[in-house]
């Protein structure tokens, strides 16, 4: 990718290309409508402004249409289906809209890629935008063909009166090229939530020709035939190459840099922000390696090791609690117990180890900033490297370029912080990408926690009362985007305050039960600055790490009263919505109740067994049955079928959909059999795929089998995420169905499976 | 530095460099090719895969003098739009990728795989992928990608 172009490109070329009402890489602003936007409001100034139509839709001179979308796909095929829904609403063919992603200078903060919202809340402002466009070229094409509005129809970008084709006229000629001018209403929400509205009024579900498609995704091919770029591949003339160096002990700070122990590279060094520069990529790999450093030793224990993380879990002090629900008196019921059942469930930390480690090229001079990141909140880098450079965020310009693969908050954000304090350091360009370790020793990692789960039991084997309890390192020990340089390595490095959130979560189900307490509690981090152990989101943060404590739980209180785990749970679930994707998920797997679990021996030796899983997330459902095989021999659990039912409202697009669920599935399971984080009392020592592996091809499932259930009437939730959280719970119950034996710890590893099957 | 010969996706070139340097940097920096990917530098992922005379090799722990006079294909190489190998075929057909990060790994070891044994088992397929890593959880449509292009091949060879 050549780069150079993007950065000096003025706001006259940009119009010409694109019709875009927005800045250049220099700042400039289209001031008349900032100001109506930052007028006798609270909320901070954006750009480009939301409360223009311009920043939301262009029309081209060739008639083709451009949407400016704050999110970004990483893959799941965002892109098209916010294709179809803006093509939906211009009545225009999806092949003629393009969709401009993830440019702070092109496009409204829209939170990026976050919480699997890249429908149920992106293309909300992009529907309405799109329709507002519409109408807007409605009401002109009615004036230059003086043919009543509601007798004009559109037919692919072409407004034409009812009957009479030949008078018509075309985008193109009613406004290609040049700006709508129109105001449209910015609820100033800046994020997730942001939304606007038009005059106009979206179409109905029912009135849909290309929502609900499967339209092919335009990515795929640049990938399959090497002609896409990554953000590895951006290229500024003049860029240097960096490596940055970390410390090899957790706490450890330097004492001395031999910066004459290197060749063709120097160092750059700030506090303990040290890396090495050099003109040639080669060359500050060397160096990298061959740079010698005396290292404090730091704290004698750093870390607990990776064997005593749970029971420091469980003695930490907690500083932040919360009752997330708590329904009727939990305390009185077990007083009156006729039983109680009891476990507790224990999950690890876990690696987003990317497919490559981070990567970033930032350029920054003469007061003004430009950082191409793989993060999937460019608005955030834009926001967090103007606050560590000292910049108006107007003067710096975040742009997303497909990153190596992209679940939460990677090692991504730090690295575009690095690159741009490198460029600031060296004044030069810098290319900075991270090295193995970089993206699984040094990525923040997924929350470990440990669930305490009660229920209280009357004589009739009734459930009065259910409470369940995690506790763990927070899931954002740093911030969830990189839009403060205190929740980077980079900053940390530099001595910044820090600046640790507390939170964690709770099951999302709707059982029923007499009396509910939910609740989480949150230990201090392991090591408090510039931790390789810090903790923020992973895919579906919270879900896989809580449901598979709650929906084992459900098992064990059935298994304790006799029930069938389908039939209990549809006994409890009180959302209709929710008993549909168990039902559903049964059905379609064949479920029929059967009390032979445990020994359940096909052939040679190898175990056989069914388990299910549901939960919510948001407003999506889903359950999950997992069939699997496990061999107490060599300890290997294959999760050969899977069964999903799947409800996220009006589905955009099938084929997209069913994949997403698929890689959730397989992520799942990944995290669910070999994913644990290894780390000593000085340093992690899981640096590389040998010593954290992932799942491979050989223990991919046989086939998933998928129910989409399309509530047409319901507004799109997210898909992105929600399977995933099934996933564990799944695999676990089939696990004891098969065994008779209960696994309360991942990951199901061989080794830990063997160990657990010694006695059979 | 010396200057190394050899062939990329069907042209001569010659790099003058750090013979001890993995052939990754040289197609990626000296010759502007950037479809092989860095993903670990210890060839235990598949990212930067390429072909030497045809087999799978890891660019990333290759040295550049074992490549001299040699034949290295890309995935740029082993197909185009216009003449795409079956595997980038069905890769299309069945929309495979997801970040697409991990792609010349599974591409260019499949079409190996399909090249030598074009009716390879699932068993055999399965074994021939080790190695090889996806993060987005891809795996099932990989699996549907490459019967997809063992039948494309089929009914290649019978018409």
């Amino acid at each position: 990718m050549a780069a150079e172009s993007a950065l000096v490109f003025s706001r006259r070329d940009f119009l010409l290309t694109t019709g875009a009402l927005v800045v250049s890489a220099s700042g400039l602003h289209s001031s008349s409508a900032f100001a109506q936007t930052a007028a006798g409001s609270a909320v901070a100034k954006q750009f480009p402004p939301p409360d223009q139509l311009d920043s939301w839709i262009a029309i081209l001179p060739d008639g083709t249409a451009e949407a400016f979308f704050g999110k970004m796909d990483m893959g799941q095929g965002l892109e098209v289906a916010i294709a179809q829904v803006v093509a939906e609403e211009l009545d225009m063919s999806i092949d003629r809209v393009t969709i401009r992603m993830g440019d702070t200078a092109t496009t409204c903060n829209q939170g990026g890629a976050s919480g699997s919202t890249g429908v149920s809340l992106g293309a909300k402002p992009l529907r309405n935008a799109a329709a507002e466009a519409r109408r807007i070229l409605i009401e002109r094409a009615s004036m230059v063909l003086s043919v009543p509005a509601e007798k004009l129809t559109v037919t692919n970008g072409v407004i034409a009166a009812a009957g009479a084709s030949s008078k018509s006229v075309s985008y193109a000629q009613l406004i290609g090229g040049k700006q709508f001018d129109s105001a449209v209403e910015w609820n100033k929400a800046v994020g997730n939530f942001m939304d606007v509205k038009g005059q106009a009024k979206p179409k109905a579900p029912s009135e849909y020709r290309l929502v609900g498609t499967s339209a092919a995704r335009r990515d795929v091919p640049g990938k399959i035939f090497g002609t896409s770029d990554y953000v590895t591949d951006v290229r500024v003339p003049g860029m240097l190459h960096a490596r940055m160096i970390r410390p090899p002990r957790g706490g450890s700070t330097i004492a001395s840099v031999n910066a004459d122990s290197i060749r063709n590279a120097r160092v750059v060094r700030e506090g303990e922000f040290l890396a090495v520069v050099s003109e040639n990529e080669w060359d500050a790999i060397q160096a990298a390696r061959a740079l010698e450093v005396q290292w404090t030793d730091g704290p004698t224990d750093a870390f607990p090791g990776t064997d005593g993380l749970h029971d420091h879990i469980r003695t930490a002090e907690v500083v932040k609690r919360e009752d997330a629900t708590r329904k009727g008196d939990t305390e009185a019921a077990f007083k009156s117990a006729a039983r109680v059942v009891q476990a507790e469930y224990q999950w690890p930390l876990q690696s987003h180890s990317s497919m490559g480690p981070a990567c970033a090229v930032a350029h920054v001079r003469d007061g003004e900033a430009t950082v191409w990141t793989g993060s999937q909140k460019p608005h955030s880098t834009r926001d967090g490297v103007a606050k560590l450079l000292g910049l108006p965020p107007e003067k710096v310009r975040g742009v997303w370029v497909m990153g190596p693969g992209s679940y939460g908050r990677n090692d991504a954000g730090d690295a575009a912080m690095d690159a741009a304090y490198l460029s600031k350091l060296t004044g030069r360009p810098v290319r900075v990408q991270g090295m193995r370790s970089d993206g699984t020793a040094w990525d923040p990692k997924g929350a470990a926690c440990v669930h305490r789960a009660r229920a209280a039991l009357d004589a009739s084997g009734k459930v009065t009362a259910y409470e369940f309890i995690s506790k763990g390192l927070s899931r954002v020990n740093v911030m969830f985007n990189e839009s403060d340089p205190r929740d980077c390595l980079t900053g940390q490095s530099l001595g910044m305050p820090l600046n640790p959130g507390a939170g964690l979560g709770t099951p999302s189900e709707s059982y029923a039960f007499g009396a509910k307490l939910l609740a989480w509690e949150v230990v201090p981090p392991l090591l408090d600055r510039c931790s390789p152990l810090r903790t923020s989101h992973l895919r579906d943060p919270l879900g896989p790490e809580v449901h598979f404590g709650s929906e084992q739980f459900i098992d064990e209180i059935a298994a304790a009263v006799g029930a069938d785990p389908v039939e209990f749970r549809l006994r409890y679930i009180s959302a209709p919505r929710d008993a549909a994707v168990v039902k559903a998920a049964a059905e379609k797997a064949g479920w029929t109740p059967h009390k032979t679990h445990g020994k359940r021996v096909a052939r040679n030796g190898v175990l056989h067994g069914r388990g299910i899983a549901y939960a919510q997330r948001g407003e999506t459902v889903v359950a999950v049955i997992a069939q699997i095989e496990v061999s107490p021999k060599n300890g290997r659990v294959w999760a050969r079928k899977f069964t999903v039912a799947h409800d996220c409202g009006l589905i955009i697009n099938p084929q997209s959909l069913r994949q997403t669920i698929e890689g959730n599935v397989v992520q799942g399971l990944s995290r669910t059999l070999f994913e644990e984080v290894q780390f000593d009392r000085k340093q992690v020592t899981s640096v590389d795929w040998a010593s954290y592996p992932i799942l491979e091809m050989k223990d991919a499932p046989e086939s998933i089998d998928i129910v989409l259930i399309n509530s047409t009437e319901i507004a799109p939730s997210g898909a992105g995420e929600p399977t995933m959280r099934c996933v564990p719970a799944a695999v676990a119950n089939a696990f004891w169905d098969a065994t008779g034996v209960r696994m309360r710890r991942v990951p199901l590893s061989p080794a830990r499976v063997k160990a657990a099957l010694a006695h059979i | 530095m010396a200057m190394v010969n050899f062939t990329l996706d069907g042209k001569p070139v010659t790099v003058d460099a750090d013979p001890g340097m993995p052939l990754l940097y040289a197609i990626r920096n000296d010759l502007g090719h950037n479809n092989p990917h860095f993903g670990c530098g210890l060839a235990q992922c598949g990212a930067c895969t390429v072909h030497l005379d045809g087999q799978p090799l890891r660019s990333c722990m290759a040295p550049l003098s074992s490549i001299a006079g040699k034949t290295i294909t890309t995935i740029k190489g082993l197909g185009t739009p216009e003449k795409p190998h079956p595997i980038q075929q069905a890769y299309i057909e069945e929309q495979v990728p997801q970040c697409g990060y991990c792609v010349n790994g599974w591409l260019m070891t499949a079409a190996a795989l399909l090249n030598a044994n074009p009716k390879a088992t699932d068993a055999q397929i399965r074994d021939a992928l080790i190695g090889l890593k996806c993060r987005c959880g891809t795996h099932m449509s990989i699996m549907r990608a490459i019967k997809r292009a063992q039948a494309l091949m089929a009914s290649a060879a019978s018409a």
